[in-house]
Formats: structure tokens, sequence, C-alpha cells
């Protein structure tokens, strides 16, 4: 390769290897000394860390490392740590009574914190990262509550759920989509009614023939009123806060096609304590009862 | 003899796409047996009208180069295509009402995503490589390619492996493996090409008339030959039909998950590091008109870098179901790669000695050395995040897309801009580029595009993996998933203009190329006069 003729760069006075390709020459430069042994550095740390951590595959197991690492044990260390800390607080929530647990007491403040965790984790996904809810999906700060805002009623509803298949005792309630049985005209009236009850502009005559509509087809669930009934969720339509919207679209789209708001059960998915927890979150954001 | 078998492979070829464009049980397969019928089908009529007619006799003396012409235009164009997307979607991330409802389920980010990815990583990227292969190989061996027109067969098969990958993505067809997203059909298909051009790789290197084989070559045939490799392994799959895109893949679980993470990594380590150091080390000594700095570090820092990037994949399954001896074993190679991956940045940047200066006059050189500067700075930082308790805080998060594409921006990007603008005046026989100041301009607009887009990444990065961690007092989450989405909406904005600024560099070099290619007269090539 050297053969006998050395050649010698002219600017860095380098000898060359000889070979050119397509003009490219070579220099024969030595590995640099830093490159070099930061790399054999590398390597000799490479080696201890196998021998520290898990590393090696064997037939049935691998080499366990004389630190006795794992990622399992570790996380599992965490969380064990957390849940020493917390446990008497925890505990004493857990056999709480939510009605009667007072507000300075130290399971209060643990529920309200977890609960919120819980709900950032699970919740926020429809509800919000705030709890305002979005279009069909419930704002939980204000005092507006369709199945209910006590505590027990929160419980229930985060445990099973609405209108889903999964638990037997999920609030059920299915709003007929009148669309299917009543004239356009007759929907086109009860729309003007709903607006009038809500105090929102409205054709006063139409509204005066969908008073009928209304008392015939939507006051069973709605009430006379039009204030809503927690039994089955149906909402108030006499405020100004809307679950899918509350102008004249949106109401003719509800009563022509009807609203299916369905809820997961978190009884399967949340322990004991987590569902007390969000339960304690929920209710004081602003509306609990 | 050799017209008749090629006839009736056309002819079969599309009658049974025909078949398969009625049989189809879905929209992608549908679409891509009407788009090979039409193929097969026009180079069959073609052909017949060659059959019997005397063909111009090919002037074999000098280097086939009309091929390597075809590939720097795709470079150019895939480039473009795949910077568009990228810029779409980085849009779509921080105003998702560019999901727009009229073009769904076709334009959603879900489908534009990975068409950003192989567009730029095998399409531009791709093109990159085979076109600069055929051009270094034929240099620094002496003589023309091997296998007449297999070359074109390679460059015409490959860009056909991309529209079929590009469309079936935008039609719904993917395996749901990253970056080897394309269908069986697909994979089968550039299997094909993939090993022709290694046919015609080896086949030039055999008729080489130099003694040795220049480093270059080592870098790009280790990237063929693995990254056929990689391709038939992480796609061994079963289709559920073979009238139908869809297949199954024969790993279950967490196998599957490291097989895909050894062909993910390793896609990075030899296609988008050793395929773009081999470029490296031809173009950067020709443009610097200096030797190589030194033969020794090549050759260590070769065998090294070949050795130890295949064992580096498990890093990217850090904290899952992978047993925790393979994730160490992920992480000790990845920090031991450290050195032999920055052995391509020392030589290609100390190749320089002797001529910094023409870091103030040539702007090509200048992309060289950033391009370089970028290759080292994200081969540190990857061994870096591929550290356990490093990953715990950037795994997921955009630490991971900002490293990527300050290597594939900074690195891939910028050394292929470069041998665009050296290919393309020597290709069409032109003195130099159409302009140097829109190099300069470019080179601006990329380096700035780069670093706002790296930069905005790090931030909401290390901000998303500190909040999704954060604890309060009492180990309760301190933030929800929407938080962190929310607190990185003014850095996605920063990332989005970072993305456009590169691609109006890139949309300047397509405008300098096309006016580079229209004007002046074409001269041939000599071939190479092997040393003494």
């Amino acid at each position: 390769m050297m053969e006998d003729r050395t050649e010698h760069d002219p600017v860095t006075g380098t000898e060359t290897t000889g070979h050119n390709w397509d003009g490219i020459q070579e220099l024969n430069t030595p590995l640099p000394r830093w490159w070099l042994w930061t790399f054999y550095l590398t390597i000799i740390w490479g080696i201890g860390y196998c021998i520290a951590y898990p590393a090696w595959p064997l037939i049935d197991r691998a080499t366990p490392g004389l630190l006795g690492y794992s990622t399992r044990a570790e996380v599992e260390a965490q969380i064990e740590a957390v849940d020493a800390r917390n446990a008497d607080v925890a505990a004493r929530l857990a056999s709480a009574d939510l009605a009667t647990l007072g507000r300075n007491d130290p399971a209060y403040h643990y529920g309200v914190a977890g609960g919120a965790a819980v709900f950032r984790a699970h919740c926020s996904q429809c509800h919000g990262a705030g709890a305002a809810g979005a279009l069909g999906y419930p704002n939980l700060l204000d005092d507006d509550w369709l199945w209910g805002g006590t505590l027990d009623a929160i419980a229930a509803t985060v445990r099973h759920g609405i209108r889903n298949d999964t638990d037997d005792d999920a609030r059920w309630s299915e709003m007929p989509a009148y669309g299917e049985f009543l004239e356009a005209e007759q929907i086109a009236a009860a729309t003007e009614f709903v607006l009038q009850l809500s105090g929102q502009p409205h054709d006063s005559q139409l509204a005066t023939s969908g008073a009928t509509v209304f008392a015939e087809e939507c006051a069973s669930c709605h009430m006379e009123a039009g204030t809503g009934d927690r039994e089955t969720g149906a909402p108030d339509l006499t405020d100004a806060i809307w679950l899918y919207g509350g102008d004249r679209e949106a109401i003719t789209e509800s009563i022509t096609n009807s609203r299916f708001g369905v809820m997961p059960a978190w009884g399967p998915r949340l322990d004991e304590v987590e569902i007390k927890a969000v339960t304690l979150y929920v209710h004081q954001l602003g509306g609990g009862e | 003899m050799w017209d008749t078998l090629k006839l009736t492979l056309l002819g079969l070829t599309a009658l049974i796409a025909a078949l398969a464009a009625n049989w189809g049980h879905d929209l992608a397969y549908q679409a891509h047996a009407v788009l090979i019928m039409l193929v097969a089908a026009g180079l069959f009529v073609w052909l017949v009208g060659q059959v019997g007619e005397r063909r111009p006799a090919v002037d074999a003396s000098g280097y086939a180069d009309d091929v390597i012409r075809a590939g720097v235009i795709a470079t150019g164009f895939w480039g473009i295509v795949g910077f568009l997307v990228g810029v779409v979607i980085a849009l779509q991330l921080a105003y998702p009402a560019l999901n727009f409802d009229w073009g769904q389920p076709y334009t959603n980010f879900g489908r534009l995503r990975p068409l950003h990815t192989s567009a730029v990583i095998f399409a531009f990227g791709g093109n990159a490589l085979i076109m600069s292969s055929f051009y270094i190989v034929q240099r620094t061996s002496g003589t023309r390619l091997w296998g007449g027109n297999l070359a074109w067969f390679v460059f015409w098969g490959y860009n056909l492996f991309i529209v079929l990958a590009a469309t079936g993505y935008i039609l719904g067809s993917t395996q749901s493996k990253e970056y080897a997203e394309p269908e069986w059909y697909i994979d089968l298909w550039l299997a094909i090409v993939w090993v022709a051009f290694l046919v015609v790789y080896m086949g030039t290197i055999f008729n080489r008339r130099e003694k040795h084989i220049y480093v270059a070559n080592w870098f790009l045939l280790s990237f063929i030959i693995t990254v056929a490799m990689l391709h038939i392994v992480n796609n061994i799959s079963i289709p559920v039909s073979i009238w139908g895109s869809k297949s199954v893949q024969v790993f279950a679980g967490v196998q599957d998950a490291m097989v895909q993470w050894w062909y993910g990594h390793n896609a990075v380590g030899f296609f988008l590091t050793a395929g773009f150091l081999g470029m490296m080390y031809y173009f950067v000594p020709k443009q610097a008109n200096r030797p190589i700095y030194s033969y020794k570090l090549s050759i260590i820092h070769f065998w090294a870098l070949i050795f130890l990037y295949i064992w580096a994949g498990p890093h990217h399954l850090h904290y899952t179901a992978l047993p925790d001896w393979a994730s160490t074993l992920g992480m000790v190679f990845s920090v031991i790669l450290w050195m032999p991956s920055w052995g391509g940045m020392i030589n290609g940047l100390m190749t320089l000695q002797g001529a910094w200066d023409k870091l103030r006059t040539d702007p090509i050189i200048r992309m060289m050395v950033i391009s370089l500067a970028f290759y080292g700075m994200s081969t540190f930082e990857g061994p870096m995040m591929s550290i356990r308790a490093v990953n715990s805080l950037s795994h997921y998060t955009d630490w991971t897309i900002g490293h990527v594409h300050s290597g594939a921006l900074g690195w891939n990007g910028l050394i292929t801009f470069a041998v665009l603008y050296f290919l393309t005046p020597r290709l069409w026989g032109r003195k130099e580029m159409y302009s140097m100041p829109a190099i300069n301009w470019h080179f601006w607009l990329a380096t700035i595009g780069i670093v706002l887009y790296a930069a905005s990444m790090w931030v909401t990065g290390i901000l998303e993996g500190l909040m999704w961690r954060e604890v309060d007092s009492q180990g309760f989450l301190v933030n929800s998933f929407a938080d962190t989405v929310e607190a990185k909406y003014p850095m996605y904005v920063v990332r989005a203009l970072g993305g456009v600024l590169y691609l109006a560099g890139a949309g300047i070099m397509a405008w300098n190329m096309w006016m580079t290619i229209r004007g002046g007269v074409r001269a041939s090539a000599p071939v190479g006069v092997p040393a003494e």
C-alpha cells in the first residue's frame, strides 16, 4: 500500500496513503488521541454498566446486575413510598362519610387533590381540563345538574355512568326523535315555545300552538313549566344553559333527531377511594348541593 | 428471445393487475392495481413498437449519467413535496381546524404524517442516495455502471414504490409500523428493486479499475446490504387475501415492537447515517479539493459504526414491556456509538484543513460544514437521549421530534442540497450554478429554519416532559394532558415557521436547478483515469 514512493500533502506536510480515486487522496493522519481515549472510556463505562445492571441474556433469564436494579421495582418503590406517606389520610377518606366530612379535615383536602388528579387523567378529555365542559359535555362548574348535584348523586353518576351498555345501573333515559312522528310545523311550533320558555326572541303566534305540542309530548319529562326532571336527566329548558346549543337551529335539531349523550361507568376502572375523591372534587367545583 | 420474455412478463402483469382491480377488497389495493395495470400495459405497447426495429447503439464508453440526471431531478422534486407536506402537518398541529372536513379522511394528520416521513426519508433521501451512489461508484471505480438498463429499472422501480406507498397512505392502507407503513405487495416490489440496486452496485465495484475500494463505497455498500436485511425482516407478514392490501405481522407483542425498532433505528443508522456518510466521503473532498483527513480514522470509525449501530434499537423501548436487559444493551451500545459517529464528522471537517478560507467564498462548502456540525450535534444528542434517566424525561415528547429534525434537516437535508449544487452544473455541462447568491439565500433560510425548528422542539419537549411528570406533595398529578397541549401551542407556531423557511430555501434551490439545467450547452464527462 505504502510502496516506496511516499507522498506528502504540501499543505499539512502529512504523508498520504498513495491512493487516488477520481482525484481524491487520503492523508495518513493518526487517530486523534482525544477521540481514541474517549472511545475507550465509553467502552470501559459500558462494560461496567453491564456488570452493574441487568444486561446479558442467558438461557431462561438475564444477568441481574450487581445492583439488582429493575425499572419495575423502581416504579413500585416510588409508588409505595407515596402510598406509605398517604396511608393514614387515605384510610381516613376510605372510611369517611363524605356528607359529614369537615372542610378542615385533612382527608377532605386529600380527597379534593386526589380527585383533581383523577379528573385530569380520566374526565378532562370530555369535560375539559377546567371542568367547563363543551358542546354535548356538561359544564361541572355551575349549579345546573342533569342527574343531581348531591355527593351521592355525583358518586352514582361517576360509578355507573350514563346511557352505556356496560353497567346495568347506568343512568338511563331516551328522548324520542320527534322527526319520526311529528309534522315539521309542529316541531317548528315547539321550537318557538322552547325559545319562549328560555326568554329568547321568538314567534309568539307559533309559540302558542307550540305550547300545546309541548304539553302533550314534552312535559312528561321536561315538566309543565319546562324546568326539567333529574329522575330522567331531562334538562331545564327555562335557563340560559344549553348542553347542545340553545339557538333555533340547535333546538330544532334536538327535537327532530333527539340526543343521546353517553358517559362510561367508572366503577370498574377506579377504586372506591378514587371515586370518593373525584366526587368530592366535582362537588366543590362550585355547584355541589 | 429476451424481448419475448419481457413482453410475456409485462402482459401477465397487466392481466393479473386487471383482475386484481376487479376483485380488490379495498380502495388502495384497487387504485394500485389500476396503476400497475396502466404501467405494465404502457410498457408492453411501447416494447411491441420497438421489437424488430434497429435500436441506436448506446454509447457505452462514458459514465452512465442519464439515470443520475433523472435522480437529481427526482430528488429535488420529492424534496419539495416532502417539505410541503411537513409544513402542512406542522400547521395542522398548531391549528387543528386545518384538518378540513371536506378532506376527510384523506387529508387528516394521521394520513399525511406517514406521507411526510416517507416522502422526505425514502423519496427525497432515497433518490439522493441512489443517484449519488451511482455517481460515486462510477467515478471512484473508474468504470461505467454495470448492468446496462438495470440502473434505469432501479430508478423507475424505486419511484414506483414511492408513488404506491404515498397513494396507499392517503387511501388508508398501512401496516402501522413507523417508517415501514407500506403494505405487503409494495414491500415485495421494493425488495426486488433493492436487490437490483445491490446487483448494479456490486457489479460496478467488481469491474473497478482501481485496486482499492474507496471509503465512500464501504459506507454505501453497508447501507444497501443492511437496508435489504432490515426491510425484509421487519416486513415479514401474511396477507389476509392476495386480493386485498391488509396483512398480519408474524411477530406479536413486544417481539414485534423489538423487530420494528431494530428496523426503525437502523433505518436511521444505515439509511440516514451510513448512506449519507458515503455521500459525504466523496463530495466533501471533491468540493474542498483536499485529501481525506485520516485513512485510519475512516477504517476504525466505519467498522465500529456498523458493528455498534445494529444493537442500538432497544433504546426506543425504555420503560416498556421490553425486558430490562435488552433496554440496558440498547443504551450501552448507543453510548459507545458516540465516538464512532463523530469519526465521520472529524474526518469531514478536518478534510477542510488548508481550505477553511473557502467558507467565506463557497456557499456549498458552508452547507457541508453546517451539515457536519448538525451531524455531530445530533449524534451526541442521540446517545444522551438513549440513557434511561434522560429518556424517562424525553420519551414521547417533542424533544424526539426536534432531535430527528436536527439530524434530518441539518445533516441529511443540507448535505443533499450541497450534493445537488455540486452535481447539477457538472451533469448538465454548465460552468457553475445559475445563481451563486441564491445558494447563499438557501443556506441562510435553511439554517435559520432548522434553528427555529430544533429550538422550539427542545423547549416544548422538555416543557411537556416536566409537566407530565409533575406531581404535588401527596403524589398527585398536577397537569392534564390537555394542559400540556395548550402550553405547547406557541412553540408549534414557531416550528411551523421554521418549516416554512426551510421549504422556501428548497423552493429557491429548485428554481436555481431549473435555470442551470435550461441554460447553455451540455458537454459529456470523460471517464476517469485510474491511479498508476
